[in-house]
């Protein structure tokens, strides 16, 4: 059962993965962005981590990628030009992309195998992993909010107009 | 629960096909936004080998590693989203080979 | 509990949820029609059966028979996903909310609730953050300024408040050590003194409901907050396009969203399911379902009845609202709840 839903939950992952790389507008990119990014969530929660699961879909589907539509809304984002730039990258990315996933398929196999380990599906309640995060890692925890917060004032400065300062983030 | 009976591995190839994924768009996409979306299909291929990791050696670090992969995921795509309204603005492009000039 | 009997269950419990919500929604636009009329001193619907009980029935055949444009200009995929995605999202979030004790038929425990997941609230929070995609999609797809301008207002609306409204739930969460909406509710039986009931709305979450409730009509785009479709300016907003049951779906997923939205306060902040009991033991089984409804009937009438008063905020005053008040006001609820706890 738990390798169905894997191989279905990781065929969404794939198709989406692979159809942000052939789709030329940006809109269709961002759209099978979000199909892998749930369908990771769904990965998470097979490997019985609920509470990243649903923080993937909440701050990833749910605000990361609205930010990134909304900005190619707001710039209206035509499709992708074709330069010569851009032929290059496809004739050498390519095969860069298929050397380099034939090389950690390689590594991986080699190191694990394929035998059945089983995972043992860790729950993770949400009350361990905020001792983790607000006891373990408390130090790490405060620097990125104190890095949240620079990313904040940056936005902020670099997105408002040079004439008069309006204070939206996004 | 459960335990769960896919080896390890598999999760690993998934992960590091994500990451080819995402690196293959890093090189071949010329908008910037799409190349900024390749970025982020990187990080979620290494979270879910954290997460992976995190099932297999029972460690729930891993997943906390996730969190702070997501805050800087979130920082990054705030900075770099308002870099890309400010480079528009002033070249009226998203094509990144007619970003070359340092100065207008 | 045999698998077979747990599915066959699962499937008539969706069923029913299904068919009450959906009739719901369509009464609640009935309702809306009706008790703005009588603010504005007009009569609403009154020549389809008895009070136009019948109106939601007439405008559905309406809606069916209407024809079904597709504007040449309109990016199709997506013009056509993009309903689909509003309503689908709309309707997944009430599947966590549960909204009775279990009753027994049969030998056969059931609860009242289609599935009870340990994150059941970020399963709603998630979920509802995802139905932006409906509403953005459609303006950006219909290839229309107008639209465009109400998709881009929608988004980033619902991507401000959205802070606002975690923020102020946290709050409760707090209280109640659980994410599992059905312990959360089960925390706020029993009564202070004897008379005053255990909700969490009186044990000092009552500026979280009130930063809850503002931040939840921002989120369903309701007066004072429908920029996204303010037809004074801006035509219908995302929806200009859309005609037949292509709107049909925008508008079953506002009222599916509004009565989520209800349904969560309800949990939340009062009490949920819990009230006297009282008569013969079905009575008593489905006393707290009526309870819960009574409750999101008066969550409801409000929503109406504050689109029958307030009026439309303007664009800049609505984000300044957002992030200098009701965020602000959600942080510092937040930290007075953690440090009464901890005390």
């Amino acid at each position: 059962m738990h390798l169905i839903l894997f191989l279905a939950f990781g065929a969404v992952c794939v198709g989406g993965a692979v159809n942000l790389l052939a789709q030329r507008h940006p809109i269709n990119s961002a759209l099978s962005l979000i199909a892998v990014m749930a369908a990771l969530a769904g990965e998470y929660l097979l490997l019985g981590a609920e509470f990243v699961a649903a923080v993937q879909v909440i701050v990833y589907a749910g605000a990361i990628m609205v930010l990134f539509i909304f900005v190619i809304m707001l710039l209206n984002a035509g499709e992708e030009e074709q330069t010569n730039g851009s032929r290059v990258a496809i004739l050498l990315g390519v095969p860069g992309m298929l050397t380099g996933s034939v090389l950690v398929a390689w590594v991986v196999l080699r190191h694990s195998g394929t035998e059945a380990v089983p995972i043992g599906a860790l729950p993770g309640p949400p009350k361990e992993i905020a001792q983790l995060l607000f006891h373990d890692f408390l130090l790490p925890f405060e620097v990125t909010s104190v890095l949240i917060l620079i990313a904040i004032m940056g936005a902020v400065v670099l997105a408002s107009k040079p004439e008069r300062a309006e204070g939206k983030a996004d | 629960m459960a335990p769960s009976y896919v080896p390890l591995s598999y999760y690993l190839l998934l992960s590091g096909f994500l990451f080819a994924c995402g690196v293959v768009g890093f090189l071949i996409k010329r908008n910037i936004i799409t190349i900024f979306m390749s970025i982020e299909l990187m990080l979620n291929g290494v979270n879910l080998s954290f997460v992976a990791f995190a099932a297999h050696w029972h460690a729930l670090a891993g997943q906390v590693f996730v969190f702070f992969v997501m805050v800087v995921a979130a920082a990054e795509a705030a900075v770099g989203l308002a870099i890309i309204i400010a480079v528009y603005r002033t070249r009226e492009t998203l094509n990144v080979d007619q970003v070359n000039l340092l100065k207008l | 509990m045999s698998v077979g009997v747990f599915i066959l269950v699962s499937v008539i419990k969706s069923v029913i949820v299904l068919v009450v919500l959906l009739t719901a929604v369509a009464y609640t636009v009935w309702l809306e029609r009706k008790v703005v009329g009588h603010m504005q001193n007009r009569w609403g619907p009154t020549r389809v059966g008895p009070f136009g009980l019948l109106q939601p029935a007439a405008d559905g055949i309406k809606f069916l028979f209407k024809e079904d444009l597709t504007p040449p200009h309109v990016y199709k995929p997506l013009f056509l996903a993009a309903p689909m995605m509003a309503l689908i999202f709309a309707l997944t979030s009430i599947s966590v909310i549960p909204f009775g004790n279990s009753i027994t038929i049969g030998g056969v425990d059931i609860p009242l609730q289609i599935t009870d997941v340990n994150i059941g609230l970020l399963l709603i929070l998630g979920v509802t953050s995802m139905g932006v995609y409906g509403v953005a999609l459609a303006g950006w797809s219909s290839n229309n300024k107008y639209s465009l301008l109400g998709g881009l207002r929608a988004s980033a609306q619902m991507i401000s408040y959205e802070i606002a409204l975690g923020l102020s739930l946290v709050g409760v969460l707090i209280q109640s050590g659980s994410f599992s909406l059905r312990e959360i509710v089960d925390a706020q039986g029993g009564h202070f003194w004897g008379f005053i009931p255990r909700w969490n709305i009186f044990h000092g979450q009552f500026l979280g409901f009130f930063i809850y409730l503002m931040a939840a009509y921002a989120e369903t785009n309701r007066i004072p907050f429908d920029l996204p479709e303010a037809e004074t300016e801006l035509v219908a907003g995302y929806h200009t396009e859309y005609s037949s049951m292509k709107f049909a779906m925008f508008f079953m997923a506002e009222y599916a969203n509004m009565i989520t939205v209800a349904c969560v306060a309800t949990l939340l902040f009062f009490g949920g399911w819990h009230g006297p009991l009282f008569g013969p033991p079905l009575l008593q089984a489905l006393l707290p379902v009526f309870w819960f409804g009574a409750r999101i009937f008066c969550f409801l009438f409000l929503y109406i009845w504050v689109r029958g008063t307030l009026p439309r905020f303007r664009y800049d005053q609505l984000m300044a609202f957002g992030w200098k008040f009701l965020l602000p006001l959600a942080i510092a609820n937040l930290v007075a709840t953690a440090i009464a706890v901890a005390w």
